[in-house]
Formats: C-alpha cells, sequence, structure tokens
C-alpha cells in the first residue's frame, strides 16, 4: 500500500511536505481491504523506492566500531562518517548518514470489525538478523545497564529527534541493538527495496492471522521522501519456504528450461542433418 | 661375394668389442673402426672374389684424391657416399691413391698398382648405374659397374643365381636399416671386342648428332652379363629421422629452407637424401648467375615458369607494388603451379640480396616448396633471415649446429641450436638447443603447439574472466547512482585474481593439450591453425569480450532479479547490500570456474585439485572472513559479518546461482556445438578423426625409421647429376688443386649434415 500521499486524494497528502522534526508528528490513515485471509505469520514490510541506499558515500557513512560498542569509537567516530560525525563539537552516535536518514515513520495496523477497530499486534523483535543483533550491533559497555549514561558525551544524529538511548523502552531492543535501528543500518542493494517493519504472529491454529476484511493502516508521518521523488510504501506479507513472493525466479526457470529444451531439439536436428559433413576424410593420415 | 656393411655396427656391438687392426695397411684412416674380423681375414688371405670387390670399390668412382703430404690422403668426392666406398677400400687395404687423366694409382695391399683408365660410362640418372673399363698391370681388361640393383640386376650373367639370391636377402636387410645400397659386378672383356667398342665409342662421343642417344646405347651393349660380387651399404649419415622430420614439417605447412655453406652437389645431395627435393617435382632451378642481370633473369624466368600470370600488369601483387612506396612491406603468398625447388649459390645470392633483387628473390623463392642456398656465408645466412622477416608476415625459425650459424640465430624470431660436435656457439646464442635434427619436430608439433593453445587459452580466459567480473559494477552503476559503488566485497575484488580465479587458469595453461604428442605428430595440420593466428586474433578477443559482457549481465541481473522485492524464507529482507554481493560474487566464481572447466581439455589432478580447491578455498575464506571471530578482531575490515551464514543458507540464492551458471554456459555450449557442426575448421575434423580412431586400438607409435621402398634404396650412392666422368677422361680438371677441392671434407666418421630450416 503506497502511502507517499502524492496523489491529492491519499488521506497523506497532506503529509506531503512535512519536516522530520514536526511536532507532533502528521498522521494519516488509510483504510484498505485483504480480498484474502493471511493463514500463516504474516510479515509487515516498509518499502521505499527510488532511495539509493546503495550510494557509495551513503553505504560508506557509518563506523562499524562505534556500532559494535567500542568506547573510544563511540566518542571519536570514524572520518567516514563526515558530515555527520559531530555536531556542535560532540560526536554523534550513531554517526553517519545511514544512522541519521533512519527510518521513523510508525505503522499502526486495525482490523474494522463491525466499525471497532481491534488493534493488532505487531511484535517489533525478531526482525533483524541473529548476527547483526548479537554480533554486529552492540551497546557501548560500562558500569551499569543505563544506557543514558553509556551514552554521555554524545549527541543524537541531526535529524533524529530523539537520542539513540530513547528508541525503544525495553533495554535489550534499546540503543544500538534496537531491530528497527539494525534493519535500517543493513543497506539495501537496489534503490527500490523493502525492509522488514514488524511480524504479526499467528494467535492459534483456528484462526486466520489476518482475515479478509476491512483494516486501517494509521501513520505518523515523519519521513519525507517528496523531496527525491521517493515513494512509501507498506507491505503484507506471507512466505514461503522459498522466501517472499518474487516470480523472477520461476519465471525465468521456466524460460531457461524451455529455451534448453527448444535449443536441445534445434541442434539434435542440425546435428542429423549436418553431422556427416564434417567427416573427416579429406584429412590424410 | 663378401658383404660388406661399412659401419658394421650391429645391436651386439659394443665399446668393449674387439676392433679389427688395420696396422698392416699403413694407410688406413685411424678413426675407422671395424669389427668384423673374417672380412678383414679374408682380405688378407687373399681371397680372390673380396679382393675383386675391393678392387671394384677403388677404381669405379670419379673421386678425386688429395695427397698434400705422404700417408694424409683426402678424398674430394662429389657424393658423400662415393667417397665412403673409396675410404672404405682404402682401409682394407686396396688404397686409391692418385688418378690421372689415363690411369688410376692403387696400392693393393701393399704392393702399389697402376690401372690404365679406359673409359667411364658415367652415372646418370637414367642409367642409374657407372661402370669403369681399366687395363690392370698384368693386362686383363676389366669392365667395373655399380648401379642400383633394381637395374643392375637385369644385366646379371645367368651364372650368377644364387649369388644373387643371397645379395636380395642382404639387400632387403640393409635397406630395411635404411642404409643405402648399391649393387657391383664386373666382367672381364675380351680384347678384340673392347677395340671394337672404343672405336664406336668414340665416334658415338664425337658425333654431332644424338651423341647422348649413342652412347647411352653403347654403354647398355658393353654393360651386360655382368658377373655379381656383391652390395654394399651405407649408412645414411644424416641425423636419425631427418627426412621423417623435414616430411612432418612440410605436412605442417612449414616452409623449409637450407641455407649451407656446402657446395652445390653436395647440398642438393643432402636435400635429396632427406626427402627435400624429390623426383615427384616439377623442376628444381638453379639460380647461379654471377652477374646481377643472369640473377634476375634466372629468377624471372623462374616465376615465369611457376605462375605465367604473376609478370602481368593485372596480378595483384604488380599492382600493389606500383601503388605503394618503397618502404618495406607484405608480400602475400603466391601460389605456383607445381611443386618446385630453387636452388641457389653464394655468389648468385650475394647479387640476389641486393637492393632491387630482393622482391624478387622473395617472390620467387617464396613459390618454391623449397629453397636451398648453397656456399653461403654466415653473414648470408642471417641476410636471407632477415629477407624473409622483413618481407613475410612469417615467424621464422634457424636451426643449425655451427659457429657459422649463430648470426642467422641470432637473426629470426626463433634460434635453435643443435648441440653436437660442432662445439657450443650456436647452442649457446640459441633459444632452445637439443642434440638432434629430428627432436625440432616434437619442439614445434607438440610443445610449440601447445605452448600456442595453452596461452591463447589462458588470454582467453584471463580476459573473459575480468570482463565478467569488472563489467558487473559497470551495471549495477545503473542502480547505484553512479557512485562507483562496488557489488563485491573489498576483499573478494582483492582476492578474485589473486587467489580465487589464479590456480585454475594456471593449471590450464600449463597442462592444457588438446590432443596428446603422439596424434600431434601424427597429424601435422594440426599446427596449421597457428601459423595462421587462429586462437587468438582480434575475433577472438571480440567473442571472449561479447561472451565476458553477457556474462556480466547474466552475472548482474539474475541476482538483480532473484534479489528484487524479495525476502528470506524467515521473512527478514534479503535485498540488502551485503547479501546482494555476496550473492553475486559466489555466481561469478562458479561461473567461472565452470567456464575454465569447459575450456580444460585435459584434465590432470592438478586441474582437478586447483579447481576444486578455489572454489573449496573461496568458501572457506568467505566464511571466516564473515565470522564473528574476525569482526570482534577487525571491526572495520570484515563488516559482511554473517552474511555468509544468512543469504547461502536461503534456497532462492541457489536457485539463482544455478539459473546464472546455466544462463551463461547456454550460449557457450551451443555456439562450440554448432560450430563444430556446421562450420569444422580443419583441426576440428582432424580432431574428429583423432577421437574416432581413439576408439580403435591405438595406433602404433611411430616407427623410428621408416622402411625404404624398394625403388628409393639404391641409386643415392652418386650424385644427382650427371658425373664427372668426361671432365675426369678429358683430363681438364687436373690441375694441382682440383677445382672440387672445398673446405669441406667428407669421412665416414666426422659427418656433419647441416639443415637450417626456416
Amino acid at each position: 500500500i503506497d502511502y507517499t500521499g502524492t496523489e491529492p486524494s491519499s488521506p497523506c497528502n497532506k503529509c506531503l511536505n512535512v519536516s522530520w522534526d514536526s511536532t507532533p508528528p502528521c498522521t494519516c490513515t488509510i483504510n484498505f481491504t485483504l480480498e484474502h485471509s493471511f493463514e500463516s505469520n504474516v510479515f509487515m514490510y516498509y518499502g521505499l523506492s527510488n532511495f539509493y541506499q546503495n550510494h557509495r558515500r551513503y553505504v560508506k557513512s557509518r563506523d562499524d566500531s562505534q556500532l559494535n560498542g567500542d568506547n573510544s569509537s563511540l566518542l571519536n567516530p570514524s572520518k567516514e562518517c563526515e558530515p555527520y560525525r559531530t555536531n556542535e563539537d560532540k560526536p554523534i552516535a550513531p554517526c553517519g548518514a545511514i544512522a541519521n536518514s533512519m527510518f521513523n515513520d510508525t505503522l499502526e495496523l486495525y482490523r474494522i470489525d463491525n466499525d471497532t477497530r481491534i488493534p493488532i499486534t505487531l511484535i517489533k523483535k525478531g526482525i533483524a538478523w541473529w548476527t547483526d543483533k548479537n554480533v554486529k550491533f552492540r551497546n557501548p559497555t560500562g558500569d551499569g545497564n543505563n544506557l543514558t549514561a553509556l551514552f554521555q558525551g554524545t549527541t543524537k544524529p541531526v535529524n533524529w529527534p530523539k537520542p539513540v538511548y530513547m528508541l525503544d523502552s525495553e533495554p535489550d531492543n534499546n540503543g544500538f541493538i534496537n531491530e528497527d535501528f539494525i534493519v535500517w543500518m543493513r543497506t539495501a542493494a537496489l534503490p527500490t527495496f523493502r525492509k522488514l517493519y514488524r511480524l504479526i504472529e499467528r494467535k492459534n491454529n483456528l484462526q486466520p492471522t489476518l482475515q479478509a476484511g476491512k483494516y486501517s493502516l494509521d501513520i505518523a508521518y515523519n519521513y519525507p521522501v517528496h523531496s527525491f521523488d521517493g515513494r512509501k510504501r507498506m507491505i503484507l506479507s506471507t512466505i514461503s519456504w522459498m522466501g517472499g513472493k518474487n516470480p523472477f525466479l520461476g519465471i525465468a526457470y521456466i524460460t531457461v528450461g524451455s529455451i534448453c529444451f527448444f535449443l536441445g531439439v534445434v541442434l539434435l536436428i542440425i546435428h542429423h542433418k549436418y553431422g556427416n559433413r564434417n567427416t573427416s576424410a579429406d584429412i590424410p593420415n | 661375394g663378401d658383404v660388406y656393411d661399412m659401419s658394421g655396427q650391429r645391436i651386439e656391438i659394443n665399446e668393449n668389442t674387439e676392433k679389427v687392426d688395420f696396422s698392416y695397411n699403413q694407410l688406413a684412416d685411424p678413426k675407422f673402426a671395424f669389427y668384423d674380423h673374417s672380412l678383414v681375414e679374408a682380405v688378407k688371405l687373399g681371397d680372390v672374389p673380396t679382393h675383386r670387390f675391393f678392387r671394384l670399390l677403388s677404381l669405379c668412382h670419379t673421386v678425386m684424391p688429395e695427397e698434400k703430404k705422404e700417408g694424409n690422403l683426402v678424398y674430394q668426392a662429389q657424393s658423400p657416399d662415393e667417397g665412403a666406398l673409396v675410404t672404405a677400400a682404402r682401409n682394407f687395404g686396396f688404397v686409391f691413391r692418385a688418378r690421372t687423366p689415363e690411369t688410376i694409382t692403387v696400392m693393393e695391399m701393399g704392393e702399389i698398382k697402376i690401372y690404365k683408365l679406359l673409359a667411364i660410362l658415367d652415372f646418370n640418372n637414367v642409367r642409374k648405374r657407372m661402370s669403369v673399363i681399366v687395363r690392370s698391370p698384368e693386362g686383363d681388361l676389366t669392365l667395373y659397374c655399380k648401379g642400383a640393383d633394381t637395374i643392375l640386376y637385369e644385366l646379371l650373367h645367368s651364372s650368377c643365381d644364387s649369388l644373387k639370391e643371397e645379395t636380395t636377402e642382404h639387400l632387403n636387410e640393409f635397406a630395411g636399416e635404411g642404409l643405402r645400397t648399391l649393387v657391383v659386378a664386373y666382367k672381364n672383356l675380351d680384347e678384340d671386342y673392347f677395340q671394337d667398342w672404343i672405336r664406336r665409342h668414340h665416334e658415338a662421343s664425337t658425333a654431332l648428332e644424338g651423341r647422348e642417344d649413342k652412347l647411352s646405347e653403347l654403354y647398355e651393349e658393353i654393360e651386360k652379363d655382368l658377373m655379381l660380387l656383391g652390395a654394399t651399404a651405407i649408412e645414411d649419415k644424416l641425423q636419425d629421422g631427418v627426412p621423417q622430420t623435414i616430411e612432418t614439417l612440410a605436412k605442417a605447412n612449414i616452409k623449409i629452407w637450407v641455407l649451407t655453406g656446402d657446395k652445390q652437389e653436395t647440398a642438393m645431395n643432402i636435400g635429396y637424401s632427406c626427402n627435400l627435393l624429390n623426383d615427384d617435382m616439377e623442376d628444381v632451378f638453379i639460380i647461379e648467375g654471377s652477374t646481377s642481370d643472369d640473377v634476375l633473369n634466372e629468377l624471372r624466368n623462374a616465376r615465369k615458369k611457376m605462375k605465367p600470370d604473376s609478370f602481368l600488369d593485372s596480378d595483384e601483387i604488380n599492382i600493389q607494388f606500383e601503388k605503394s612506396s618503397k618502404k618495406p612491406k607484405i608480400i602475400p603468398d603466391e601460389q605456383a603451379n607445381g611443386v618446385y625447388g630453387l636452388v641457389i649459390t653464394g655468389h648468385s645470392l650475394a647479387y640476389a640480396l641486393e637492393g632491387n633483387l630482393e622482391l624478387e628473390l622473395v617472390r620467387t623463392a617464396c613459390m618454391c616448396k623449397v629453397v636451398i642456398c648453397c656456399r653461403v656465408t654466415p653473414l648470408q645466412k642471417a641476410q636471407v633471415v632477415e629477407l624473409v622477416k622483413k618481407y613475410k608476415k612469417a615467424v621464422t625459425l634457424a636451426i643449425g649446429d655451427g659457429a657459422n650459424d649463430v648470426s642467422m640465430i641470432k637473426t629470426a624470431h626463433i634460434g635453435v641450436g643443435i648441440s653436437g660436435q660442432e662445439g657450443m656457439q650456436a647452442v649457446l646464442s640459441s633459444d632452445f638447443s637439443f642434440a638432434q635434427f629430428r627432436y625440432l619436430q616434437r619442439l614445434l608439433l607438440v610443445h610449440g603447439r601447445w605452448s600456442y593453445i595453452r596461452m591463447c587459452k589462458f588470454l582467453k580466459y584471463f580476459f573473459y574472466k575480468n570482463f565478467a567480473f569488472t563489467l558487473v559494477h559497470f551495471w549495477y552503476g545503473f542502480f547505484s547512482g553512479f557512485s562507483a559503488q562496488t557489488v563485491y566485497d573489498e576483499w573478494f575484488i582483492t582476492l578474485y585474481n589473486l587467489v580465487y580465479t589464479s590456480l585454475p587458469v594456471l593449471g590450464m595453461s600449463l597442462f592444457d593439450q588438446d590432443v596428446d604428442d603422439r596424434w600431434s605428430m601424427l597429424f601435422p595440420q594440426l599446427y596449421v591453425p597457428g601459423q595462421e593466428n587462429l586462437y587468438f586474433n582480434k575475433m577472438v578477443f571480440v567473442k571472449c569480450m561479447l561472451q565476458g559482457i553477457y556474462s556480466s549481465l547474466i552475472l548482474f541481473f539474475i541476482p538483480y532479479g532473484a534479489m528484487y522485492n524479495t525476502m528470506r524464507s524467515d521473512g527478514k529482507a534479503v535485498a540488502d547490500y551485503q547479501s546482494f554481493a555476496l550473492m553475486a560474487q559466489t555466481c561469478l566464481l562458479i561461473v567461472v570456474s565452470v567456464q575454465i572447466g569447459l575450456d580444460t581439455s585435459y584434465w590432470t589432478v592438478v586441474n582437478q585439485f586447483f579447481i576444486w580447491g578455489s572454489l573449496s578455498v573461496y568458501f572457506a575464506i568467505t566464511f571466516t572472513m564473515y565470522s564473528d571471530g574476525m569482526y570482534l578482531i577487525f571491526t572495520a575490515s570484515f563488516p559482511f559479518v554473517g552474511t555468509a551464514r544468512n543469504t547461502l543458507s536461503q534456497p532462492n540464492v541457489w536457485l539463482a546461482i544455478f539459473l546464472s551458471i546455466t544462463l551463461c554456459v547456454l550460449p557457450v555450449v551451443g555456439f562450440r556445438f554448432l560450430k563444430a557442426q556446421l562450420k569444422p575448421t580443419p583441426s576440428d575434423k582432424v580432431l574428429l578423426k583423432i577421437k574416432e580412431a581413439k576408439k580403435r586400438p591405438p595406433p602404433p607409435s611411430p616407427k623410428r625409421r621408416l622402411r625404404r621402398t624398394s625403388t628409393r634404396r639404391s641409386g643415392y650412392a652418386f650424385s644427382h647429376q650427371h658425373g664427372f666422368g668426361a671432365l675426369i677422361m678429358s683430363g681438364r680438371n687436373m690441375r694441382p688443386k682440383s677445382p672440387f677441392a672445398t673446405t669441406g671434407t667428407f669421412s665416414p666418421n666426422s659427418d656433419k649434415h647441416k639443415h637450417k630450416g626456416l
């Protein structure tokens, strides 16, 4: 579901030109209908288009040491982070353009059942790779578990409304190991990409995770994409053993298979027709 | 009827065998080694047929003796074989010492006898025999004849049938060993008949018309009812396998020029004996003019005969000459209307190498199958090589063994030195050196060919793999805002050429061979593609490039398609940059490994090891570099932590990898198949034939020495020209220093025949 709001009719059109720090955030609601029910676990993605997360300077603009909890890097981030390295003579944590541009829309999903909005539980943990969560990203170490103290001496990224240690209330999902943050930091290879936002788990076996019906999506529209002609989407998807829906491989395999078969037949005919021609009779012994 | 085998080096003879003591004969060549005692005993005992046999050898020839000081005899033989026979007779005590127009002085077992030489019935190609008629000091008239067995057998007296059978057996044995054989016979003449004959002979030789015919009629009249004495056999003193090598090289489309310091006759004889010149040739032109104009005319005539229209203005080469300026240019190959040989003497060559005749020489000489330059100086050798290098788009190879070949060896593109009796100069200045001429065949047809094929495959593969590697970035540029973002991990870029793909291609370029050495020797045609630069040229490069571009497209867009807007099987996003990089680089590496598998036609353990090893090293290094430990130690260097584990466990990643392999390989296989089916090159055909032949039991390895056919086995103990009989009889050449005296000497054990292939 595209909620960028470029069309004037879109409920989010009013938010099109918001800036990142408008308070309170511009909110909009989009209603949609699911034709089919989703039987198994449902994954909720946000998708961005025309967002060059793979730009060379963008990709480099991070400090893995800092994100790994190295205390010296925390206060003295890598030069790669420029110009998002320091702000007002304080080091930025997390530094760099990637972190600075973190996706910060908030999406909430409601099922509309007889005009009552039933919120759907969105799980925000378990959306990042295990290795990222446990190895690559770590909070700085120090006395106690008070992240506020640990991030002492740093400042928030320029575009962030809140510092990194206030991303979440749960301590194991806060700071650098906040999974939304981790997901964002895993830069996409292509300018059109989607990232996992939330999980919707199947509660029991009796009813589908998401029944067919009407739903509404509440959006806290913080993330401006209009300036670079970007698009924002919300995607709900189930997955199979092969991963998400992607017809490419199937089509490609069928095509290549047919080509192979066709080629095989053609070459067989050619071989039968012309195969005799290259008898080597004209080569003397 | 003793059968005399000059070398006598049968297999069972070794260093320890007692040599025959020739001390009874102080004129014997001290280097001569002989092992058959019975023969010497027979000589010593004065066995009549044996004596007669050797007497014949010492009388019936056109050799000139040179005795500068007493007891030091040097023979100047028109053909080396003749010299060898006379030398042999000398060693057995029948020493040919001097010759005047009318007499021949022979020391028979220490006793000087002067024979009156009454007539020489000279050799020619038709007669294939020669005879002398001598009067012995005792007054007996005898005709001694030696010649090709096929001819002489017809002329024998019926009384020697049993001996004939025995001799035939011996002849077959000799021929089988590759020896050059002659049959010798004699006939006692009746005084009256001879007087009558000599009168008619005189008449015939002074006749104005049909002299040749009349003479040969007379010769045939007297040369009949001969008594067989035996057969001689002379070992081919060329190095082993020279004729076969030359034949094979000629089949491989290699043009052979012989540049030798020997005199013309020797050079031509060598030419004949090593199959360069043969009777199948339409003509052998001999250029021996002594002025610039003569040489020009001779060259032009030769060319006119070979290709009459090459003098027309419409001939494209002539047009080309007129158009272009004077600067050196490449003369295209011209086709003659037959097989020709060209012999040019050093004297004429000096003129021919002058500015305005150069072109004539090159054009004429290159139309001939064989060019022999004789009596050339070392400098001229180099000049000839230079000439060919200048005007022909050809690679020149000079092979020689002597110090006088050094300049030539250095001038030619490839210099080969034969290490032998003539010292090390040639070897030291050469690129390759070996002990025998015949190894040249193996050097060129086997090692040269393999090396060429390997080099080309190496280059092709190298271009391909780097095109496929690099161009992916170009396609990725369209999706990353042209920001020079690399598709692959930096470490992969570093290690790709260094570790992952270096050893397989090295293994291929070291060990690859399309056919093994036996087959490439059997089919010299396989050498031709190399001469025509078929395996690597601009066209091939473009093909490589196209293949590389195609592969890079596949290698980018298949991962792109597979990643685009998709998720992992646990719902997490997979389209992140690191996963994409890993997928693309895995695809690339497997594709180029499969490609080298397709290119390799000769699998060794090393190849397998390298290819599988490289792949496993790739996965090992990848998993190591992307592991937690490495990340924790060098955080900034290995940002790809966990990517390998998370990505390579995905089925769709592997499906995409498999798809890209298929797509990359499919057109290559299809193209190669179609090409082999529809437009097979000659070497494809040969390869196919070899493949067929391989199914049958393997052929016997090439024989070391081909059996000579019966027509070829004799008659080469003579010069291939008219002999000097008439000259000897006329006495014109009986000056103290013979005009045939040259620096080249011939003695049976210090033979040296040089062949300079070009």
